[in-house]
């Protein structure tokens, strides 16, 4: 049945193919373009309008604002990636006794869900890079820092590396050339969970968290 | 409206097409216009044989009857003279319209030129005759009804509004969701008279709600509507034409 | 004229319930001034617009390539690509593949192209739950209603009234009309169901071809849980949704969350490439895509028509439109309302089935002047209108001639008749403007709330020669 149908519907949109003119003559769009000092300013703004929190940390220090962030929460515990590229800071800066505990889980999801979906209170993953025009973070997921990790548990911290800080979406898909290898999942994640479906009212943490949290290193 | 609008010089001569709801409804505003252009030392030529645009019959999609109307007003603009028309609506129709209308066809050149000959009447007198007014009017408040057509397809928002700023006694007052429009929309305020019934009376009530003294539209279709409902629900407001306002405003021995 | 009567019934019905005029008007309000204030400079916007035109014309002008590079890319990556000719067939696509999972549960992100296909109804049939799980959606799922408006979906509802609705649905829930309560508790009903659930279905607003991705725009995280818990992903589409380039893809997602709600960007991009990878930790281990003509091939064939297969769902027009202001969503009877809803779904359906729809606009084009890919959308009503009257049988659109009335025709000829003939013209005018005292005061609608024009005792053309205005 599919082959049928799909040779069917080819073959009549080869048959009617317009003839209106496809001018491929690039229009010119003008991007925006910031200093780095204002890229950071920028992302901030936007995130922070959307109710999401950025803080800025240095790149040695950054687990102690991770730290202080996860206890005013009041978090039970927190989902790391111990073989993602935190791993070993947030362990080495981590005390065993501290609350929240760390959380650490390297098998498939499918074989604790059940923790992730009803118990895991908030998780910390990296990010690939991110947008300042419209305050969105850049997030590949990867086998060691899956892609449920930034959508299931209530909070979401991310830590980021303002050298990864790009101007605009059109500028990181250049840059990096995405249309070369497209991974599993790309995503943009631009503030917490939210929905104006009743009434128009915001309301945050629908499906996703409740809370984001960027943590930028400058 | 991208395209980069041309105006041509003042011109010796234009012709002046009058549509048929100004003919039938509102001729005093009709010869309004073509007494403003003919003060600015323009001579106004008036084909008799001039009817309709055709627009009533193009858009309830009645095709063949609006071209045959419209064919035969392709032969009473002959000569290259501008062709103003005081209607942002049947000037959209002529303009953007009439290309379509026509392509592929034998007329299809003499649509094109007359369509680039086209002014709707208050663009003409900013843009081509640099109209300044002096207005000899008692003050008064009024609300500006800009057509759809006026404000989007002929782009000519402005221009409607700058000459009534042009008139020192004259305070325009801003009804709410101005842009918005009055819900004539030819045939359909027949077809679906409920939807226009809720709309025209909106459109009213933000007038009324800016304690206007008169309403001025630049189309006649929407004067009818917004000003047929104003009567009917024994408004005191008064309604014109832009072009009857602006004239008896400025034309010293009717004061 | 059964479809006019009926769609008189719905619009005096809508207009009547002041409820529905108030919550769509104050939204519409709304949602304008957002978009308004998104794109604070009119010339950038007007680039962007004019790029994006571009970028979905010359997609379209190369539609069947693009689908087979698309289909070949999606194969490469392991996504599974079927075709469906009519609903029937994605139906039943979509219901094999559950099957072949033993899957009696299939919880959905939002999809437009699944409203057109009343899958759930179809899967119902057979034995299968289906959850919406878009907020808005879920609501009207309760209270079995469809969508008004394609990106907020519930919004002729009342606080009080999804209220209720919760509290009839849920009795054990305490009542709660505050907005993050109910959100609260749809939240831990619906976690229950991403969690069990082994199919999740979505729609696509881009698929690119160049890659074989699927891109989808979204703030709740619904349409990332249907589409990275389950262990199975059916993305369902339009066979228009292709876009050429991963490099077209910003300039349309900038487009489409500023148009749509003024957002300068929605809280989720998320853009599929593959199914789960060796040693990945999540998602779907098998992906399917279904395609669906469902008469877009046949708008295709026209070359002013296709314009409409541009469409990027943005809603825009809708929010923007005098008209579907005051009627709402559902008046119009199809699963796309609005102006768009008015050029695309008479030509799915058949003007015999939905020409009304083209005929209630005022033309005004407030619907074009916002569109973020340029639909000339006021033209494609006017071209409907016409072939909806047409008797020369000689177009392609469905349902051509159904709204052609003897009368109708017969009074527009007379019309022609009189108008193109001068001097007929005139006398008819001279008569007309004479006898004006003897005219009847009531003309039939639009006098109910309007008095009757006054004609002039004189027309123009008399006036011009009185004054001595030269006819040459
Ligand atoms: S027609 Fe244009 S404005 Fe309307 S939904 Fe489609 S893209 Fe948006």
């Amino acid at each position: 049945m599919t082959n049928n149908a799909r040779d069917a519907i080819l073959q009549r949109l080869q048959n009617s193919q317009p003839s209106f003119d496809n001018s491929d003559k690039p229009v010119s769009v003008e991007t925006p373009e910031w200093p780095i000092k204002e890229r950071i300013e920028q992302f901030k703004s936007i995130l922070e309008s959307v109710r999401a929190e950025v803080h800025l940390a240095h790149p040695d220090h950054w687990t102690d604002t991770l730290k202080s962030l996860a206890k005013k929460k009041q978090l039970n515990n927190l989902l790391y990636a111990k073989k993602g590229p935190l791993g070993k800071m947030i362990e080495d800066s981590w005390d065993n006794t501290e609350q929240p505990v760390l959380v650490n889980n390297e098998g498939p999801i499918s074989e604790w869900k059940e923790s992730l979906f009803f118990h895991i209170d908030a998780a910390v993953t990296s990010s690939r890079a991110a947008i300042a025009e419209t305050g969105s973070l850049v997030l590949w997921p990867t086998e060691h820092e899956p892609r449920s990790w930034s959508l299931v548990p209530p909070v979401h911290f991310v830590v980021l590396d303002a050298n990864k800080l790009y101007n605009t979406f059109a500028e990181v898909v250049e840059h990096e050339q995405w249309q070369q290898d497209m991974p599993t999942n790309a995503l943009l994640i631009s503030g917490p969970s939210k929905s104006a479906d009743i009434e128009q009212t915001l309301a945050y943490g629908v499906h996703g968290p409740t809370d984001l949290i960027v943590i930028v290193l400058t | 409206m991208t395209e980069e609008k041309r105006y041509p010089e003042k011109p010796e001569k234009v012709y002046y097409f009058g549509t048929c709801l100004m003919d039938l409804l509102y001729p005093e505003a009709g010869l309004a216009g073509m007494q403003l252009i003919q003060r600015e030392g323009v001579e106004v030529v008036f084909p008799q044989d001039q009817t309709c645009c055709g627009q009533p019959a193009w858009n309830s999609g009645y095709r063949v009857e609006a071209i045959r109307v419209a064919r035969r007003q392709l032969d009473c603009f002959n000569e290259d003279y501008p062709i103003v028309v005081p209607s942002g609506s049947c000037a959209g129709m002529m303009r953007h319209q009439y290309p379509e209308m026509f392509k592929g066809n034998t007329d299809e050149l003499r649509a094109n030129t007359l369509a680039g000959r086209i002014f709707e009447l208050t663009e003409f007198l900013v843009h081509v005759l640099k109209i300044t007014l002096e207005d000899l009017g008692s003050p008064v408040k009024v609300a500006l009804h800009t057509s759809c057509a006026a404000r989007r397809e002929m782009g000519v928002a402005t221009e409607h509004e700058a000459l009534l700023k042009q008139l020192s006694n004259v305070e325009i007052l801003e009804q709410s969701r101005k842009e918005e429009c009055c819900g004539f929309g030819g045939t359909f305020a027949v077809k679906h008279p409920a939807i226009s019934a809720e709309m025209v009376s909106e459109k009213a009530n933000a007038i009324t709600a800016t304690g206007a003294d008169t309403l001025i539209s630049g189309d006649c279709g929407c004067l009818m509507n917004i000003a047929g409902h104003l009567e009917y629900q024994e408004k005191q407001i008064d309604s014109h034409h832009i072009a009857s306002f602006i004239w008896e405003r400025t034309h010293a021995t009717e004061r | 004229m059964q479809q006019s009567a009926e769609f008189h019934t719905r619009v005096e019905h809508a207009l009547a319930n002041g409820q529905i005029k108030a919550s769509f008007r104050s939204a519409m309000d709304g949602l304008m001034a957002k978009r308004k204030a998104a794109f604070p400079d009119t010339e950038a916007l007007e680039i962007l617009r004019l790029h994006g035109a571009q970028i979905r014309a010359n997609s379209l002008s190369k539609l069947p390539e693009l689908l087979e590079q698309l289909e070949m890319n999606c194969h490469k990556n392991g996504i599974q690509v079927h075709w469906a000719e009519s609903i029937e067939d994605a139906n039943n696509i979509v219901l094999t593949i559950m099957q072949n999972h033993q899957a009696d549960l299939l919880i959905k992100g939002k999809s437009m192209v699944s409203e057109e296909m009343e899958l759930n109804q179809f899967l119902e049939q057979h034995g299968i739950e289906c959850i919406e799980s878009d907020l808005g959606e879920y609501i009207l799922q309760l209270a079995g209603e469809p969508p008004s408006h394609i990106v907020a979906p519930a919004i002729h509802k009342s606080r009080q009234q999804i209220a209720h609705l919760f509290n009839e649905k849920f009795p054990d829930i305490p009542y709660s009309d505050d907005v993050d309560r109910l959100t609260r508790n749809a939240r831990e009903i619906l976690r229950k169901k991403f969690y069990a659930a082994r199919v999740g279905l979505s729609g696509v607003n881009f698929a690119v071809a160049e890659t074989g991705t699927l891109c989808l725009v979204e703030n709740e995280g619904n349409g990332r849980m249907c589409t990275t818990v389950p262990p199975v992903h059916i993305a369902v589409t339009g066979i228009e949704k292709v876009v050429e380039k991963l490099e077209h893809i910003p300039p349309l997602l900038k487009l489409l969350c500023r148009s749509a709600t003024g957002q300068t960007i929605t809280t989720y991009f998320n853009m599929i490439t593959s199914p789960r990878k060796l040693g990945e930790k999540d998602g779907p281990e098998e992906i399917h895509l279904v395609l669906l003509d469902n008469g877009r091939s046949r708008i295709y064939e026209d070359d002013e028509l296709i314009t409409t297969l541009r469409c990027i769902r943005c809603g825009a027009c809708m929010n923007h439109c005098p008209v579907y202001a005051r009627i709402g969503g559902h008046a119009y009877g199809s699963t796309i309302p609005g102006p768009i809803g008015s050029i695309l779904e008479p030509q799915k359906a058949g003007l015999d089935k939905l020409g009304d729809l083209p005929t209630a606009s005022t033309l005004c084009g407030a619907c074009a002047e916002v569109c973020p890919v340029h639909i000339p959308i006021p033209k494609l009503l006017n071209r409907l209108r016409y072939e909806r009257t047409r008797n020369d049988h000689a177009g392609a659109t469905l349902g051509q001639s159904s709204g052609r009335t003897v009368m109708e025709a017969g009074t527009w000829k007379g019309w022609s008749w009189v108008h193109s003939q001068p001097r007929l013209y005139r006398l008819a005018m001279y008569i007309i403007t004479r006898l004006r005292k003897l005219l009847p005061q009531r003309i039939g609608p639009w006098t109910q709330v309007r008095k009757a024009p006054h004609i002039a005792p004189k027309t123009l053309h008399e006036l011009a020669l009185k004054e001595g205005f030269n006819d040459k």
